[in-house]
């Protein structure tokens, strides 16, 4: 980072958009005790990722050290600190998935599109996750695509479904 | 007039498998017959039969449409609600015979079941206090509040009511407990973060039923003598944290939750805090801190968040589904309760069928059912004419229960003699194909990936047992093994700061008291009896099938197979690596796995 948050905002309108949507939140919300969590999962809505000086910003305005801020971070697999694809692909491997051949599914994606679990393909189409239960054991094996939820799904089926997303 | 309605279940399964676009149909449909102001569509939580979604219930004839889609539901509105005849082809029929259900009665994964905690899932509008309220809603919070807090939990002790959420701890105590705490403010929290794998009761409750929640944690509350209370949902559920959000902006404007509620002079408010996915946060210590907004990392009990909890405060933790029992106790009183259930273990449970078994989905029934009713009568049994080899239960902290445990009843004390627990109310059903070492090492993976590293025992020592159980998988398991894994297990339960460490090796010591064979099997013969374990399999190609087309040479990535075309192949096993795509490759089934 050659510039300081600041002068880029002067620059970014972009930017400066994003970061006052996260200023309206925290003036909602930041005042009440123990918000930092709530605070990161709007800043991840609204940039996509975490970045390092998004984190600084917060710890400032929360009045929170920034190694509290990193800690917290780094602590829940929800955060992410590198930008995401345009599409996150998250394979469950719950048990219910597994038993019923959820990890045939994965391999087939790593096989696909040549990368693995919290890994994004070059061209920023995809970001592949692993989690552990949806809570839809019922249509096992489960991929969530973006918001979108595919249940009965199978290695063949899982890459017909890819080329939906561009 | 409303003079039918259509329940239309938007639980999370039955919207994977394409509710909305039913949803939109139907909609649609009765506004081209020109009944929409005759019939009400209404969207529910979920019903329970997830592999049956999406359903359509018709009321008031109750008439019960399955695996309904875009296609055949208009069927729904021309047929039966506007010529009067059921739709036959949409009807459940049992998977032997002809017979068909009309209405979920007389289906068997339904007509065992008891529905205490689900009663209003699956049957209300989850966004509609109206509907709540006509089922009895915030009647309880009504009774609770001209009643004495010593008399509410009272009232719980003798219910007998232990909490869902796994330890089967007695909810009144705990009630008991933070009553009596010095010190103020107090707090209420509820524990949503369902993180056990293949548990899906407090999503469920949270998406059809919120102000279950709401009510409850508002007595919780009344009778501690809390103002706060705090929701904590995993990020995982979106759809619920939106439902029970609008019910608490709902409740608020009816009163039932703000200041003075129901002219009491009583005040309380509930606001959620969303987890970010770590599944330690189930743990109370460390959800607690996670509200704090900080790392979810567990503390030393005692002190128990009864005394000291969020900022050091007194607080009453309970899970989803505890919570969903409380109004029914209010107004029914604890003799109903009990009539359910096992002595010890009253009321009913519901558990998550998932796995390898017929019927999927939620299930609710009374305490000490067995496993052969779940599984079989109520499961529908195994598909593909398998063998029922194991429930799992209780998930990475649990074990598993056998064939031989088929008739035992279930409730919280008679699983802890067979070594697993309760848990949640997962209930994983593993058929003969699955290895049981690699189910304990699916489940000890789980544990190192979630541990928080706060302690020894629980960081390092997974870690090293799951190494172990891979060397067994991978055909390099040493005599020996068996005993150290006991060994090291006995010491992580010993010394782990936090239930999820001392619960960790319950999956690996389990397996290993009801299927040391498959271990013995795995170390000393280089054999995974269940052909799960990859490295543990031998291909070979069967020369008669074989007709030499080359395939599977050509796919091999090791350059294992070798043979003329149109002459029988060879895998050299010294170069195989068992990557399995010649077996995949292979349109002629030449190729063996054993």
């Amino acid at each position: 980072m050659s510039m300081n948050l600041e002068e880029r905002l002067k620059e970014n309108p972009e930017l400066k958009k994003q970061v006052d949507e996260l200023n309206v939140f925290i003036d909602e919300h930041g005042t009440r005790e123990g918000s930092l969590i709530n605070v990161l999962h709007r800043a991840q809505e609204i940039f996509g990722y975490l970045p390092d000086e998004i984190l600084e910003y917060v710890a400032k305005k929360l009045n929170v050290p920034r190694s509290s801020v990193y800690g917290v971070v780094t602590f829940y697999h929800f955060f992410s600190r590198v930008p995401k694809g345009r599409h996150t692909i998250s394979v469950c491997l719950g048990t219910a998935c597994y038993v019923r051949g959820g990890n045939n599914v994965y391999d087939k994606i790593v096989k696909t599109l040549g990368i693995k679990a919290g890994e994004t393909t070059q061209d920023g189409r995809f970001s592949l996750d692993l989690v552990r239960c949806v809570g839809a054991c019922g249509l096992a094996p489960v991929v969530v695509i973006d918001k979108d939820t595919y249940g009965r799904s199978t290695p063949d089926k899982v890459v017909t479904l890819l080329n939906k997303y561009a | 007039m409303i003079r039918n309605q259509l329940l239309v279940c938007a639980g999370g399964a039955c919207i994977t498998s394409g509710e909305k676009s039913v949803k939109d149909v139907l909609v649609e449909e009765l506004k081209k017959n020109n009944i929409e102001d005759e019939v009400q569509l209404i969207e529910t939580g979920c019903m329970g039969a997830c592999d049956l979604g999406p359903i359509v219930v018709v009321y008031p004839e109750g008439t019960f449409y399955q695996k309904v889609n875009v296609k055949n539901a208009p069927l729904i509105v021309t047929e039966h609600l506007v010529k009067g005849r059921t739709v036959p082809d949409l009807l459940y029929s049992e998977p032997v015979g002809e017979k068909k259900a009309h209405t979920s009665a007389e289906i068997p994964f339904y007509a065992r079941q008891v529905k205490r905690v689900l009663r209003n899932c699956g049957a209300i509008d989850p966004l509609s206090i109206d509907e709540y309220i006509a089922r009895d809603g915030y009647f309880a919070l009504a009774k609770a509040l001209e009643m004495t807090q010593e008399e509410i939990i009272k009232l719980l002790i003798d219910s007998g009511l232990r909490g869902r959420g796994g330890a089967g701890f007695p909810t009144g105590l705990k009630w008991k407990a933070a009553r009596e705490a010095v010190g103020s403010p107090k707090y209420v929290v509820c524990n949503g973060d369902e993180g056990d794998p293949g548990a899906f009761m407090d999503r469920s409750v949270l998406e059809g039923d919120p102000h279950s929640i709401i009510e409850a944690m508002t007595i919780a509350g009344y009778a501690i003598g809390a103002q706060k209370g705090y929701m904590y949902v995993r990020a995982e559920y979106p759809l619920a944290i939106e439902r029970f959000d609008y019910a608490l902006s709902k409740a608020r404007e009816m009163g039932f939750l703000g200041d003075n509620i129901l002219n009491s002079g009583f005040d309380f408010d509930i606001e959620i805090r969303i987890g970010a996915g770590a599944f330690v946060c189930g743990e109370e210590t460390a959800l607690l801190r996670s509200i704090e907004g900080k790392r979810g990392t567990p503390t030393v009990k005692p002190p128990f968040p009864a005394q000291s909890g969020l900022w050091g405060q007194p607080t009453l933790i309970n899970n989803v589904e505890t919570y969903a029992n409380i109004s029914q106790i209010i107004i029914k009183g604890a003799e109903w309760f009990r009539s359910v259930g096992s002595l010890k273990s009253p009321g009913t449970k519901v558990f998550a069928l998932a796995g390898n078994v017929q019927n999927t989905g939620l299930v609710e029934v009374p305490m000490g059912t067995t496993l052969r009713e779940l599984v079989f009568e109520i499961g529908g049994g195994i598909p593909g004419g398998k063998k029922f080899k194991a429930a799992q239960t209780g998930g990475p902290s649990g074990g598993v229960i056998t064939a031989d445990y088929l008739d035992m009843p279930i409730d919280f004390d008679t699983v802890k003699e067979i070594g697993t627990i309760m848990g949640s109310g997962g209930l994983i059903v593993l058929d003969e194909t699955s290895c049981m070492v690699d189910v304990a090492k699916f489940y000890l993976g789980f544990t190192v990936d979630e541990s928080c590293g706060k302690c020894t025992p629980c960081r390092e020592g997974t870690r090293q047992m799951y190494q172990m159980l891979e060397r067994i998988c991978d055909g390099k398991g040493k005599d020996g093994d068996i005993q150290k894994l006991n060994r090291l297990a006995e010491t992580i339960k010993d010394t782990s700061l936090c239930g999820l460490g001392q619960s960790a090796p319950n999956p690996v010591l389990s397996t290993i008291r009801f299927y040391k064979d498959e271990y013995e099997a795995h170390i000393g013969e280089k054999r995974c009896p269940a052909h799960v374990c990859k490295h543990l399999l031998v291909y070979s190609i069967n020369a008669e099938k074989c007709v030499g087309c080359t395939a599977c040479a050509r796919q091999c990535p090791a350059q294992a197979i070798a043979g003329e075309v149109r002459k029988a192949h060879v895998i050299d096993q010294s170069k195989c690596i068992k990557c399995g795509s010649c077996y995949e490759t292979c349109r002629f089934g030449a190729i063996s796995k054993e």
